[in-house]
Parts: structure tokens; sequence; C-alpha cells
């Protein structure tokens, strides 16, 4: 039997930049086959080709081993190719089965509607993949990953036989993971062929028959889940060897800088925090999302202040009603979407990089670019940022090294409190191992480091104490080297729900 | 160079158009010639300076030609009542400064969508100020409004020397000072320049209030021109102030966006009704010219970051 999808010596240029040098892959029914590799790799130039997005320069692509012509998206669509990406495609103010109904029935402008077929279509999609869901809700009031469940169902109903999804799990939970997991073995059994991609290496040895990585657009090799091991998994994609994945903790905790007690906000949902971060320490917040991690650190920015509890730093009461009262105060805070709320794209680095300290760094408001240009080069030296030059604006530079960006406009406001929320999150494993050595560095130089990640690996390698919220508060607060994931994920649930959960 | 592409093509359209001139109708140079239309078209740079800070910021001021006309007839009627002429200008800056600071209001205050907004105040002073003057001119200025009481020529040089200077120190402004630097970070994410201690509210209101002084000191310079105050005047200002914006490589977008630029799109939009004159093309075309110009501009916006995209 031909494979359900087979590609032969794919490349794809754009211009200078060759994307896809002969990339081949296959995918059986019924198979997850991982796509893995650093940001830049080529994995979604490839999706694209597959889609139909991009056409190839040369190569084939066969469906049941018949080679496709020319693939547009439509024609991709037809043969039984469907995409999921991490942020679902979904319009928010339509309902579940409107959205469906849109994705699946022929477009024509005056054919009517019939409401109570597409209702029963819908439903009947979302029970195929386990969705407990009225196809009455207006997809803005579902969750993250509800709206990639209607995703799912919308392409299943199209006749999706090869399923691409991209990062699914990263904006979701522990407990929203295995929920998609669960549903990415379902589809196995229903014969669906998956290309699964995810930064996430546990997910893929959970769910995943064969693996490929793909490096600078050449595809290094394709191994049974089987026959290979985390560190094995690395060293494909980095091309060298990667020692330990999280740098040893150097620091010894000094005397407490931050500390918290009962300091609550009724607006986004937090109450009764207490908790303490030392200089030199990194404090983990874990938590399920919803529990309030990121409210917790706009209330520490002042974004939304606190209405309840006080705040001191350095044994100091301190009130924060405005960033930019926190930045006065010694707070640094690196938001969770840097490309929303972090690097200004069109912005030069070195402009990004003094955007918060303008009062203090240029007295009188006058700019000064050869000063400018010094802290920037230091910055870009010190935290080896990728650029051409510090002129270069944010949007040219790699998720990573935004993210390094970033985190220089930070430390430019010489913080004694740093609070990152979700660093590495789709940064390439490389830069993210940098990204980690950089927080121990900062740590290891006294400075309190407040870390939120969704990681769990993350959380336990780098946390010198790991805090774990549920429900808006503070529930617990492990020990780091000790923490397992196990005894994370227990707190994150609560005791009651901890026994059903492989963590 | 790539990082200037738009700038630098305005100037060369500018460029080319006068070359044409030079050699196909020299007597375009004469000076009393570009003197009056650098004199006309001053104080659309001005009114064109604002506005594009203000699409820098990411938001829109359409009710320009009506906060001009209302500072224009202001201004006559106190230099009918014998202000002394600088104190006429100081009343036409600070009454355009209360016109933005309004708009400003609703925009930054209560974050309403500015082109709604300025769409209301557009009309609103419109209509009061015909309700109010019944299309009545202001006549019987004193001696010392026209030209500021200066011979045609010299009020001409007066006239292009402030705005001149205005726009020297705009442009060294939005470059060398912390101010600056923030109209463009709010106009690119207000939510990443408000995590950085910025007020995005702030510098928005800041912005409709220098458009408006803008507007007010674009008006007296404006009504000096002529020995009374029409009502009517400005209408249609804000096209034209968007358009030598847009020309000049302000993205529509927001956080990017250049003067020099904006005084090359201006002199662009102002030579070409003269030069169809000179070069005895029909006139009606200037409009249909301006248009091309337009989209041929937003055009080119389009195919760089469709190009920029992949």
């Amino acid at each position: 039997m031909p494979p359900l999808l087979q590609l032969s010596g794919v490349t794809k240029s754009f211009g200078a930049v060759r994307a896809l040098k002969g990339v081949s892959f296959s995918l059986a029914a019924g198979e997850v086959h991982a796509l893995l590799g650093e940001n830049g790799a080529g994995k979604s130039t490839l999706i694209k080709v597959i889609t139909g997005a991009h056409q190839p320069d040369s190569g084939t692509i066969a469906v049941d081993g018949e080679t496709t012509g020319k693939l547009t998206p439509s024609t991709a669509r037809t043969r039984g190719i469907a995409a999921i990406y991490q942020q679902p495609a979904l319009f928010p103010d339509l309902t579940v089965a409107e959205n469906i109904g849109l994705g699946l029935e022929k477009p024509s402008p005056f054919r009517p509607v019939r409401w109570a077929e597409r209702r029963a279509h819908a439903r009947e999609l979302l029970q195929r993949v386990g969705a407990n869901i009225d196809p009455e809700t207006e997809v803005r009031n579902l969750s993250m990953p509800e709206q990639q469940l209607v995703e799912i169902a919308r392409s299943l109903g199209a006749g999706a036989r090869i399923l691409i999804m991209d990062e699914p799990t990263a904006s979701l939970t522990q407990k929203e993971v295995q929920l998609l997991l669960k549903l990415v073995r379902d589809l196995r059994e229903q014969g669906v062929g998956i290309i699964y991609i995810s930064h996430r290496l546990e997910e893929i040895f959970e769910v995943a028959d064969r693996v490929t990585v793909l490096r600078d657009g050449e595809s290094v090799g394709t191994k049974s889940a089987k026959e290979i091991d985390e560190p094995g998994l690395i060293r494909m994609m980095v091309g060298r060897e990667v020692s330990s994945i999280y740098p040893p903790s150097e620091s010894q905790p000094g005397k407490p800088v931050l500390r918290l007690e009962n300091v609550g906000c009724s607006s986004s949902g937090v109450r009764g925090v207490s908790f303490e971060v030392r200089a030199g320490e990194v404090f983990g917040l874990s938590g399920l999302v919803g529990a309030g991690r990121t409210e917790l650190a706009r209330i520490l920015f002042g974004i939304t202040p606190a209405d309840s509890g006080k705040i001191l730093l350095k044994g100091d009461s301190i009130e924060i009603h405005s960033p930019r009262q926190a930045v006065e105060s010694g707070i640094a805070y690196v938001p969770e979407d840097r490309r929303r709320h972090g690097v200004v794209l069109e912005m030069p680095i070195a402009s990004n990089i003094t955007m918060a300290i303008h009062p203090s760094f240029f007295p009188g408001s006058w700019l000064r670019f050869g000063k400018e240009r010094e802290l920037a080069e230091k910055y870009i030296s010190d935290l080896q940022i990728k650029t051409p030059s510090s002129e270069a604006p944010g949007g040219s530079l790699s998720g990573g090294n935004q993210q390094k960006v970033a985190l220089s406009r930070w430390l430019a406001t010489h913080p004694k409190v740093l609070i990152l929320d979700e660093p590495t999150q789709g940064v390439d494993v490389g830069a993210k191992s940098e990204i980690h050595k950089i927080i121990r560095k900062l740590a290891a130089e006294g400075l309190a480091v407040i870390m939120i990640s969704s990681d769990l690996p993350e959380v336990l390698g780098m946390s010198d104490r790991i805090g774990v919220m549920r429900g808006g508060t503070l529930t617990r607060i492990l020990d780091g080297p000790t923490a397992d994931a196990h005894s994370v994920m227990s707190a994150a649930l609560g005791q009651d729900e901890a026994g059903g959960i492989a963590a | 160079m790539k990082k200037y592409f738009r700038e630098i093509s305005v100037a060369v359209a500018l460029g080319l158009l006068l070359l044409v001139l030079a050699i196909f109708a020299p007597d375009f140079f004469k000076p009393t010639q570009l003197l009056t239309i650098l004199t006309a078209a001053a104080p659309v740079l001005l009114a064109a300076c604002g506005v594009a800070l203000v699409i820098m910021c990411r938001q829109i001021d359409i009710s320009i030609g009506s906060q001009f006309a209302l500072c224009s007839i202001f201004a006559g009627m106190a230099a009918g009542h014998g202000l002394p002429m600088p104190l006429v200008m100081l009343l036409a800056i600070f009454s355009g400064a209360l016109f933005g600071a309004i708009n400003g209001a609703f925009v930054a205050g209560l974050g309403l969508p500015s082109i709604v907004v300025t769409l209301a105040t557009m009309v609103t002073w419109r209509e009061a100020l015909r309700w109010w003057r019944e299309g009545e001119f202001v006549r019987d200025l004193p001696g010392s409004f026209q030209w500021f009481g200066f011979s045609q020529s010299t009020g001409q040089i007066v006239l292009l020397a402030v705005a001149g200077v205005v726009f020297l120190i705009l442009v060294f402004a939005l470059k060398h000072v912390s101010g600056g630097r923030f109209v463009y970070a709010v106009g690119s994410d207000a939510e990443a320049a408000r995590l950085a201690g910025i007020n995005p509210r702030l510098v928005t209101f800041c912005v409709f209030v220098l458009m408006g002084a803008l507007t007010g000191l674009a008006a007296l310079l404006n009504a000096i021109r002529f020995p009374d105050v029409d009502p009517k005047t400005g209408t249609g200002l804000e096209l034209q102030a968007i358009a030598a914006a847009v020309v000049g490589g302000v993205a529509i977008s927001g956080g990017r966006g250049k003067l020099w630029g904006v005084l090359a799109g201006v002199l662009l939009l102002a030579c070409i009704a003269p030069a169809l004159v000179f070069l005895r093309a029909e006139p009606q075309w200037e409009r249909a010219i301006q248009g091309s110009i337009i989209l041929l501009a937003v055009a080119a916006d389009g195919w760089r970051s469709r190009k920029g995209k992949i």
C-alpha cells in the first residue's frame, strides 16, 4: 500500500534563502509523525508546501501514491489535507455550528441555510472529537482548547485524512494537553495520518510513532520514536551535544527582596497571595492556565493594581499603581506575548532597549544616540543577540533573539525584581538554553527572579523554589531541587483530582 | 537606503517634475511665481506635519479643515478689534490647541475611535460657523493684518520663515526628544509602550493638541495672505494634509514616517496645479493626478509590506 502522503526531494527558495533543500517525508494512514526542528529549520515552509500555500521549486508530492499536480490551498483541502495552528482561526462572533458549517458547506451567497441540519452535523462532528460543546455557543465564549477541538471537528467534517497540527499545545495547560493527546490517539485509531509539530519533546515521545528532524532546511533523519531518546533528538536538532538541558543553580539566595502579604485584586480574581522572593533566587510560578499567574504578575507591575494586602520591597511597603511606578521601584516585567506586548517590531533594537528608561537615561528628555548605541551594543554582546546591527528593526530578529531584546529592555532598568512570563514560549531549543543560562547568570548577580512558565520541565529545571497557583491564589510552595512533576501537578490540580493525572 | 525608500522616491518624483518644468516651462522658476506657490503650500505643510504625527500615533483627524476655518475667523475678528498681531497669532494657536484638546479628550480620554470623533467635530464646527457667520466674510481688517503689515514680498518671506522654523523644530523634536520616540512607540504598539511605562493616552492627547495648535498657526499664516477672511476657508484641507502625509511615506497603520517625506509630499502635490498651467495642460486634471499619486503611494506601501511578509 502506498503511503498516505509522500514528499520527495522538495526544494523551496525565497530569493537567495534556501528554506527547503530536497526534503523527503512520508506519512502513513493511522500514523502520528512528529516534525521537529529549531525555529527557522524549515518546518513552517514544509507545512505550507503540503497545504498548498507555497509551491515547491522542485520535488513531488503524492497523496495515496498519486502525484498531485500544482497544489493550491483549495485542491489540498479536496485531497483531505487540513492544518490546525496554535491560534485557532475561527470567527469569534459566530456560533460553533456556523463556524463548522461555513467551512464545510459549499459557499454560495444565495443558498438558504438549513439550520437544523447544520446543528445536527456540528453536534455529530463534535462528538467524534469527544468535545462536549453546545453548537449554539458563540466561539468567543470558548476556551482556547475548545476552539481547537472545533477546528479539528471542522477539518474532520471536510474529510481530512492528513491532519497537520502546528504547536497545538503551546497555549494549553497540562490537563488540556492530555485531552488533546488522547484525541490525537483516537484520530490515529480512525486511520487519520497526523503530522505533529511541537517544541515539547515529552509530548512527542508520548504520542508519536515516528519523528523527523529538520535542520537548516534539510531532513536530518527519520527515527522510530521507540529507538531514540530525548538527548538523542536534541542532538539531532541542534547538531551538537547538549550536555545538560538546564544550567545548574550557582547562587546562594540572599536577603528577601520582594514580599507579598495577602495580596489580591478583585477585578482580576487574585486573592490572598503571600510569598517572598530572595535576592539571587529563581522563584518558579507554576499552575494551570487561568490559575492567576499572569494576573499576579500584572498586579506586581501595576497594570491592574492590588486592592488588598501589602507589597513590601526590601522591607518597605510600596504602592504600585502604574507600570511607571513599578519600573521606578525596581520591578521589571517581561510579558508573555512578546510579539504583542514586548518588542516593537518596527523600531530599531537600540530604541527598543531604551524604551523603559527614557526619564533616567536621557535627562531632560534629549535623546543621545551615541550613548544609546553603546548600551544596546553592551546588551547585544552580553546576551549574544544575533543581529547585524543595533539599528536593525526588532521584527527582523528570530523569536529567541526578540526575547533577548525584551529582556535587555528590562535589565536596562536595573531592576531588583525581574518577572518573566513564559520566557521561552515559541523559542527554539538552542535559544531556549541560552535564555536559561542568562536567567541563571542574572540570579547569580543577585537579582530576584520570578519565572512564570507552563513548561513543567523548565519550572523544575530552573527554579530554586516553586510556587504553585490554583484558582487565583498561591496554594503551595515547593523546594525546587526536590520537587518533581507529580508534586507540582498535584498541587496545581488540587489534591482530589491528582490521582488520575499522569504528570 | 532601503529604509528611506518611500521618502527618496517622493523626492525623486518631485525632482523629475521640476526637471520637466525647467526644460519645458522655465518661467515656472521665476521668484514671484515660486514664492506664491510656496506661501500657499506653507499652511498645508504645517497641517500635514500635524496630521502626520496623528497618523504615526495610529489615529486620524479629519476635523482639521473646520478647525482651520474657525481659527481663521477668530484671528480675523481679533485683528479687527485691534489686537496686536503677536497676540492674534497666539490666539489662533491657542484656539486651535483647544479644538485639538477636545478631540484628544474624546479619543484618548474616552477611548473612542478618532475617525468618528473627528467626523463629528468636523461637522459640528463647520455647521456652528455657518450658523454664526451666515457666510459673512470678516472684512475691514487693519493694515497690520495682511502680510503682517509688510509689503507682499517681505510678508511672503516672513511667512515662509515662520513655517520653516516651526517645521525644523518639529523635525528636530521628533528625532531628538523622548516625546517624539514615544509617538512612534505608541503608534507601533500601544500595549508595549504602556508596559514600558509610557502613557499612551497622554501621548495621544498631546499629539491631538499639537495638531490643533499647528492648524491654528496654519490658519493664521493662510489668512494673512488675503485682505479679508472667508468663513469657507479650509474646506478640504484635511484631505490635502492627509494626502501629503501619505504620499510622503507616513504609514497609515501608524508607527512609521518622516517629516522630510511629508515636506516632499506637500511640495509635490502643491506643484501639480501650477505645473499643469505652465505645461499648457488642462488644469481640471489636477485632482485626478493628485488622486493617482496618492493611489500610487498607497499601492507602493501595500506592495512593500506584502513583499516584506514572505
